[in-house]
């Protein structure tokens, strides 16, 4: 039990990580596209959960919202919306698998190098930054609104526009001619 | 060594990253690849999340805010090229978007 209470958010962390490369690898394997928007709906969750464990509670409640619940359904109703008939008989990987993964091992050493070139000292010496907004400690939401409000409004504001442009663009390609 | 740090947020965020370029080169069906790209902007906010907790930065919150809403518009996009490929093709599979081929 003591175990469990001193070490519990490393507990966590290694079950939503799992989760979470869980869901991806059944993303890319699962033949039908509708097991895969739940795979990947399990990846979103697990990822908002490891948003969580490192103090970034808005943006783990945003992931929930935006891709759990937004995109996840535009996945779903396009799904529906496109007939899959014969899906058992398609291939499901194109000719260019082999290269694709040779790709992937390149990128995974890549990585890998990455990882044991470069150590990282303590983590999180200042866990006040998280949570000031106005030189007040109020909450996560609040310092992400008041960053928001007041250093970033001009990317704040081109990026409402830019979700305009996107809606615009996706009715205009959806509709019938 | 057992004590999570950052460089085990960047394992998972590089094995995700590698799973959706992966999925992105090799699958056939056009939803799935949608996916894919979306598994890799997923990859991305991992990484700044965990750096921003490295850094004790809020700067990496915000950023990841914005790849959000970029990820949002995508999807928007990607699907209703989707849906117009389908029209046209009767097909999700990205082999039959050969227009350009003479």
């Amino acid at each position: 039990m003591t175990f469990l209470t001193a070490h519990g958010s490393d507990l966590l962390f290694y079950l939503f990580a799992a989760l979470t490369i869980a869901g991806g690898i059944g993303v890319v394997t699962m033949r039908n596209p509708m097991y895969g928007a739940i795979s990947l709906l399990l990846s979103f969750l697990s990822v908002a959960a490891l948003f969580l464990l490192r103090s970034a509670e808005f943006l783990g409640m945003v992931q929930i919202f935006v891709y759990g619940g937004g995109i996840m359904v535009l996945f779903l109703f396009v799904i529906m919306l496109v007939n899959l008939h014969r899906l058992p008989e398609i291939k499901l990987f194109g000719g260019q698998s082999p290269l694709a993964a040779v790709v992937a091992v390149l990128l995974l050493a890549f990585f890998g190098y990455f990882l044991i070139k470069f150590q990282f000292g303590p983590a999180l010496v200042r866990p006040e930054a998280f949570v000031l907004a106005d030189g007040q400690s109020l909450g996560n939401s609040q310092a992400v609104a008041w960053n928001l409000y007041t250093q970033n409004l001009l990317p704040f504001e081109i990026a409402s526009v830019f979700l305009l442009i996107a809606m615009v663009g996706a009715v205009v390609l959806g509709r019938k001619q | 060594m057992f004590e999570v740090t950052t460089t085990h947020y960047l394992v998972v965020s590089f094995l995700l990253f590698t799973i959706g370029i992966f999925g992105i080169a090799a699958r056939k069906n056009m939803i799935t690849v949608l996916m894919s790209i979306e598994l890799v902007l997923n990859s991305v906010n991992i990484n700044l999340i965990a750096f921003s907790y490295q850094l004790s930065d809020l700067t990496g919150q915000i950023f990841a805010i914005f790849t959000i809403t970029v990820a949002a518009g995508e999807a928007a996009v990607g699907l209703g090229i989707l849906i117009a490929l389908f029209r046209l093709r009767e097909t999700t599979m990205l082999d039959g978007a050969v227009e350009l081929k003479g």
